[in-house]
């Protein structure tokens, strides 16, 4: 379903077959493990048993004499990085952390963590070779939640950390990396203004991204210094940046080949296989090819942090919230540099507020090092404060997107953290789903309960190049940086197709290595359609221009009489004249040559996203179990540039939203193992788990944007876990406050409010 | 390497010949072996999917095979979905329905849902749900994979003389 202007493009909000399709659907697409190479090596990595260790020494002298091992290399191998922070897309990384997250230093911090790898004729012999090295391991305590960390006398991950305190550095040594604060108004006077105030605590586990492609990493490096390197990554150009300053090798010798990628959700920025592949090949001449099992990924990558968050709300009588407290305390994983700032950032941002104070920690802990995840932080922070905003409609008896309309936020509204929203969707999105005929069709059963959630996520732009070049049949190839995660290729290419007139399939495109295209960010933060749409809009111009010129010297007349009107060339004054953009395109070699346009952009004119969901869940008060009847997801994308696409992310987003909220969590045990690394006991939905998934595609357009993009495919992660606590929490009339909320919670909650069954 | 065992299988209608190791699995020797990369490893231990390949009629995880088990067998992947006249209906489908996002599982559940239309050529959703069950996608929530598969049987069931 889709609420839309009248049609205003030809191309743009249609649904054509992305360019890439065939190749998936075949089998034919070259994934990052898909690669042979000739003499190629086969690496494995060594990992830490141990959450928290001293490494007393390695010793990798009888793995190097085993018969077909060629390499080994361990973290004295990586030279020493110095201590720079490196931007990762969406977080921020210090090259020291990161090197010693790639391969540990003198400490174990996480289960998994990377100790050392073999390069060998074969992965048999590769791992065999692991079980040779000798590693002297001191055990120490492991700090494995995030409440735990915190205390007074934990044990220490980090000796030589100082906690930075509201901007300061202290002397303080502790596992909180960093504290930070937004304030606006004055919280003790709204507070008092308030009829009603609701306080709740809430706790989250650790999540991973679940991406079905497993890291890969494949290097050659050779004698000449070039290193090649062919990965699954969000973004080739970061991989370069980041083992230009691990390797301290000059970018410029660095080539990184993007292979097709099989999911990521943040969690394929941060580089961890491609370094050990480099310095592997290195030591070997050869080219060295890594792939991780299912249990590295989720033992040694990813995950979204686990949390504990507090939330203090008042409102009055009248449905307006008058003070508003958030405090976050996020897992940061072994390294700091969790999420936080981005959840303490998205927590009240749908909600114009008078007073507020928002408090965020970012504590390290023995876990893998979080990576970011659709939406990072928000969806968490959503967690809290979307169920207590509930809580309150509830205490007042108002209709919650009522509530919503009350308080939502709009164009000229200020965040608690700062900035001041331009033109935002967020109203209409509340409007929409207070307009869905889902929100009024009775819930028909005992058990049953209906929630609503809001989400918001910043989205982002940057910087991104393309070049497009006419081909003589009239297409046109189009050469971009930007990886195609989901749909992306299409999505780049309407834009370009709709400038110049062309159809969707007239435009080929091609996502090419960092050696063949102008430097291109990430593709995350919902960037690419805004992004590297803006750039092929910009490059799609340029080619315009310079086939109006190559029109006007053929013709002989002055450039400005002629204009291209739904891909035909054409004199303003003389009906005679008159090119189909094909026929103009033969031309082209011999009247004066091919036509190239290109665009290097920095896209700064980024639109937020909001987004509201209603959810019907039906609770077994037996087992506990939870089972999603219905959803509708609303979302202000800007303008829907590839309708089919849009709904995707959303239906996508939300299915990652329903897991997070009802079955998957990393379970440690006390020495901070994780005890369910497989996709049996790490339970993400299936098919049978999930309904089919209604979306609602608002589109206010983004001013920021030629096409009006705002960015889609984060916001819908953010709503899930919320509005399905709110659907319980109405269905059973106990509040959950923890995630996720599988059968045992559920019940352990219904019981408690029973008083006695425990 | 002295101890490689002959096997003789018919791949996607095709008598091929390879030589393996007792341990190693029929996704390795597809994927290492055979070069045929369209069937994926998501986590070699049978609970995504991607490797889904048909074994003399059976819908099996390539991961949990050995190869030598496959020794006069038939074994069916994606390769051998599409023919030289074009693509299978729910290859279209899943194109036409943007079942795919990121593509690594498509491969496994155009071979699952296959299975399933020959056998069954007009499942409900719910019986496409329930047969898919097997296959993790992590990207689209399944809305569109399931449209398609249901998409596909229709016009395969057109087709029928």
């Amino acid at each position: 379903m889709t609420t839309s202007t009248p049609k205003k493009y030809d191309v743009i909000g249609t649904r054509p077959i992305r360019h890439d399709g065939v190749e998936k659907v075949t089998g034919r697409a070259k994934y990052g493990a898909d690669l042979q190479l000739p003499g190629l090596l086969y690496g494995k990595v060594l990992r830490s048993p141990h959450a928290h260790a001293r490494i007393r020494s390695i010793d990798t002298s009888a793995a190097e004499a085993l018969p077909g091992v060629k390499a080994v290399v361990t973290g004295s191998d990586i030279p020493a990085a110095s201590d720079t922070v490196q931007s990762l897309g969406e977080t921020a990384v210090r090259m020291r952390y990161l090197s010693n997250n790639v391969l540990a230093g003198d400490k174990a911090l996480y289960k998994g963590q990377a100790i050392a790898a073999v390069a060998a004729v074969n992965v048999n012999v590769a791992e065999e070779a692991l079980a040779l090295i000798k590693v002297d391991y001191q055990p120490l305590p492991p700090v494995i939640n995030v409440m735990d960390a915190i205390k007074d006398g934990a044990p220490l991950l980090h000796e030589d950390m100082l906690t930075q305190e509201l901007g300061k550095r202290t002397d303080k040594h502790s596992n909180i990396a960093n504290h930070f604060q937004f304030k606006k108004g004055d919280l003790e006077a709204g507070l008092q203004k308030a009829d009603v105030i609701v306080e709740r605590e809430f706790n989250t586990a650790s999540v991973h991204q679940g991406y079905i492609e497993t890291h890969n990493g494949t290097a050659l490096w050779s004698s000449d210094g070039n290193l090649t390197i062919w990965c699954s990554t969000q973004g080739s150009f970061m991989v370069r940046s980041q083992l230009a300053q691990l390797l301290m090798v000059p970018e410029s010798k660095i080539k990184v080949v993007p292979m097709e990628i099989g999911g990521g959700f943040g969690g394929k920025i941060s580089v961890y296989l491609e370094p050990l592949a480099a310095l592997l090949a290195r030591k070997t001449g050869h080219p060295v090819k890594l792939t991780m099992s299912r249990a590295e990924v989720f033992e040694g990558t990813g995950p979204t942090p686990g949390t504990h968050m507090k939330v203090k709300m008042g409102a009055n009588k009248e449905g307006r919230i008058t003070a508003a407290q958030v405090s976050l305390y996020y897992e940061a994983g072994a390294f700091p540099g969790s999420p936080v700032n981005a959840g303490a950032m998205c927590a009240l941002a749908p909600y114009n507020l008078e007073n507020a104070q928002v408090d965020g920690y970012d504590v390290v802990v023995n876990k893998p090092k979080a990576a970011a995840y659709r939406a990072p932080g928000s969806t968490q922070s959503a967690m809290a404060v979307e169920t207590v905003i509930d809580e309150v409609c509830e205490k007042l008896k108002i209709d919650p997107l009522e509530f919503r309309l009350l308080n939502g936020a709009k164009e000229g509204d200020r965040r608690v953290d700062g900035p001041t929203f331009g033109r935002i969707g967020y109203l209409e999105t509340v409007r929409a789903a207070l307009a869905h005929p889902h929100y009024k069709t009775p819930l028909g059963g005992p058990h049953r309960g209906r929630g609503v959630a809001s989400g918001f996520w910043f989205n982002a732009g940057g910087q991104s190049s393309c070049y497009i070049s006419v081909n003589a049949d009239g297409t046109v190839s189009l050469v971009e940086g930007s990886v195609d995660i989901g749909g992306t290729r299409v999505s780049v290419a309407m834009q370009a197709a709709e400038v110049l007139g062309l159809p969707a399939e007239a435009v080929k495109p091609t996502v090419v290595d960092t050696d063949s295209v102008g430097y291109t960010w990430v593709t995350g933060g919902s960037s690419t359609t805004l992004k590297t749409g803006l750039a092929a809009y910009e490059a799609a111009q340029d080619v315009k221009r310079q086939l109006l010129e190559r029109a006007a010297k053929i013709w002989e007349t002055p450039v400005e009489n002629i204009e291209l009107v739904k891909g035909v060339f054409r004199s303003k004054h003389d009906p005679a004249l008159k090119l189909t953009f094909a026929e103009l395109a033969g031309k082209l070699l011999a009247t004066g040559g091919p036509v190239t346009g290109s665009a290097s952009v920095d896209a700064k004119g980024v639109g937020p996203a909001f987004a509201t969901h209603i959810v019907d869940v039906e609770v077994d008060p037996e087992t506990g179990k939870t089972q999603i009847l219905r959803y509708t997801a609303v979302q202000d994308a800007g303008t829907a540039i590839h309708p089919s696409y849009v709904e995707g992310q959303i239906q996508g987003g939300v299915a990652q939203g329903i897991g997070w909220a009802l079955n998957e969590e990393y379970f440690f045990n006390q020495q901070g193992q994780m005890a369910n690394s497989s996709f049996l006991d790490y339970r993400m939905p299936t098919s049978l788990d999930l309904p089919l998934i209604d979306t609602v595609i608002v589109e206010v357009p983004n001013p920021g944007h030629p096409f009006g993009v705002r960015g889609v495919g984060e916001v819908p992660i953010v709503p899930p876990p919320a509005a399905i606590a709110n659907a319980i929490s109405h269905a059973l009339g106990v509040r959950m406050t923890t995630l996720p909320m599988s059968p045992g919670k559920v019940l352990e909650a219904l019981w408690k409010k029973e008083g006695g069954r425990s | 390497m002295s101890n490689k065992t002959h096997v003789q299988a018919r791949i996607n209608g095709e008598d091929t010949e390879f030589l393996c190791e007792p341990q190693q699995s029929l996704l390795e020797v597809l994927r290492d072996t055979l070069g045929m990369t369209g069937t994926k490893e998501g986590c070699n231990d049978g609970n995504c999917g991607a490797c889904s390949v048909v074994l003399n009629g059976r819908l099996v995880d390539s991961c949990l095979v050995l190869a030598v088990e496959t020794e006069g067998k038939s074994v069916d992947t994606i390769e051998g979905v599409a023919g030289p006249q074009g693509l299978h209906p729910l290859q279209q489908k899943f194109l036409e329905e943007a079942a795919l996002q990121c593509g690594i599982c498509t491969p496994g559940f155009i071979v699952a849902a296959k299975a399933l239309l020959e056998r069954e050529p007009n499942p409900s959703e719910q019986r496409v749900r329930l047969w898919l069950a097997g296959n993790l996608c992590r990207c689209t929530g399944y809305d569109k994979i399931v449209r398609a598969v249901l998409g596909a049987a229709k016009v395969m069931e057109a087709k029928k003389p």
